[in-house]
């Protein structure tokens, strides 16, 4: 690993003052990802501002729906879940799991036991890895990413492979989304690494609208499927998910299979994430 | 060079180290204990596993700056002495759940680790529990049937402990 300056950031703002002080700072959160990158020489920060250790940036709250006219079903509560809660955090909150399994379901299936204890949600989706499984599920909850300096909508944050919308010397401070009354995500991993080869997460809010999105399988990171989408808001089920033509256009070819091969699994994921929803 | 302070297996360690310092680096080369391994360097294989705050991290995936004022506990901080050794350790040993050797600190940091959590919440540490929590440690030697024999045979010497 090239050296490094290493700052322990005192809060979030503290965080952004020091990043946006070196063009070539990075922030280091979990560092699952970034510390495997630098020791492969695939990136060299001259500076880390380590934000792990941020009491503000961590935890999950969930604020309850206000009851107005008819109760719906479920679904409805504000979910806020902190920048640096780990992997394992999401995973084991009882709270959340009562009222979005669908993520702390993803969240416990990310990477291995040791990486979740360490791993966050900031830095998988600052990182935005085209096969990550975060920003499957913030781009289909629709969520908005609030950061040091304003707030991001989902469809706005993710541009692009490992490309986001953030600018220097901005910070993630955390996430927020509105539960949904149903979600489901389905991951096929590669089964060397467990990232998604291709991960469906479909997810119909309170009011109805329905959102799908695709991680593993873009040549630009992830995105939002048109044709599920309209499929699933006329008859939200498993068939009618296995009843969309998926087209390869615009989806990855690598070692671990082709874009048609992939094509076929979003079908295929699309319909297990129904069924787990 | 910074100063780095710590709690390793309850001994308070203080070392000048580089900003790019892994924790692996500073447990094996700073404090001289070499239990902890470094096998894959890409965390994937688990054999660099210690406890943080007593949780099981990849100590190869993270920086000693960042343990800074942490409780870590490595394989050689488990047994109380020679002679007395943690009952996952002797359950390895009676059920020849390694042969090499090289993965084994991690084996059974990640297992200590999965048996706590499992207690702690509860939850039954069935056979596919224990290979599901496995996922980020690689033997190549014992095609795992007999870690996962240990892994269940110390579970339950740690619940009679």
């Amino acid at each position: 690993m090239y050296t490094t300056k290493y700052h322990k950031a005192s809060d979030a703002a503290n965080a952004a003052s020091l990043l946006g002080a070196s063009p070539e700072a990075k922030i280091l959160a979990g560092g699952q990802t970034l510390i495997p990158t630098m020791k492969q020489h695939l990136a060299a920060p001259s500076d880390l501002i380590d934000i792990s250790g941020i009491a503000e940036l961590s935890g999950v709250t969930i604020e309850q729906r206000k009851k107005l006219g008819v109760l719906k079903a479920k679904g409805g509560e504000t979910i806020t879940i902190g920048a640096t809660t780990t992997h394992y955090d999401v995973a084991n909150n009882a709270d959340l799991a009562a009222v979005c399994p669908a993520i702390t379901g993803l969240a416990a299936n990310i990477g291995d036991p040791a990486v979740r204890h360490r791993g966050t949600l900031g830095g998988s989706i600052a990182n935005n890895d085209p096969a990550a499984d975060y920003p499957a599920a913030l781009l289909a909850l629709g969520a908005t990413i609030h950061t040091t300096s304003r707030d991001i909508s989902a469809d706005d944050f993710f541009t692009g492979m490992f490309s986001t919308a953030l600018n220097e010397g901005e910070v993630i401070k955390s996430v927020s989304f509105q539960a949904p009354a149903n979600a489901g995500y389905g991951k096929f991993p590669v089964p060397a690494s467990r990232y998604a080869m291709v991960g469906v997460f479909v997810a119909k809010s309170i009011d109805g609208d329905v959102r799908v999105s695709v991680t593993g399988a873009g040549d630009d990171g992830v995105f939002r499927h048109a044709g599920l989408e309209a499929a699933l808001s006329s008859d939200w089920s498993s068939a009618s998910a296995a009843g969309v033509n998926v087209g390869a256009e615009g989806l990855l070819s690598d070692i671990h299979g082709n874009a048609a091969y992939r094509a076929n699994l979003i079908g295929v994921m699309a319909k297990r994430a129904v069924d787990a929803a | 060079m910074t100063k780095i302070t710590m709690t390793v297996n309850g001994k308070a360690a203080s070392k000048d180290v580089s900003d790019n310092t892994l924790l692996v680096e500073y447990i094996r080369e700073h404090l001289r204990l070499t239990g902890t391994h470094v096998g894959c360097d890409t965390s994937q294989c688990g054999a660099c596993v210690v406890h943080v705050n007593g949780q099981a991290m990849k100590s190869c995936t993270m920086l000693a700056a960042a343990a800074e004022g942490a409780t870590v506990t490595t394989v050689e901080g488990l047994a109380t002495s020679k002679d007395d050794l943690h009952p996952m350790q002797v359950a390895f040993k009676e059920n020849h759940g390694l042969q090499c050797g090289f993965c084994t600190p991690g084996m059974i940091m990640t297992a200590t680790d999965m048996v706590k959590r499992y207690q702690e919440a509860g939850k039954e540490l069935t056979e596919d529990a224990i290979r599901h929590e496995l996922e980020g440690n690689i033997c190549r030697c014992t095609g795992y049937h007999n870690i996962v024999k240990s892994i269940q045979d110390g579970a339950s010497k740690m619940t009679a402990a």
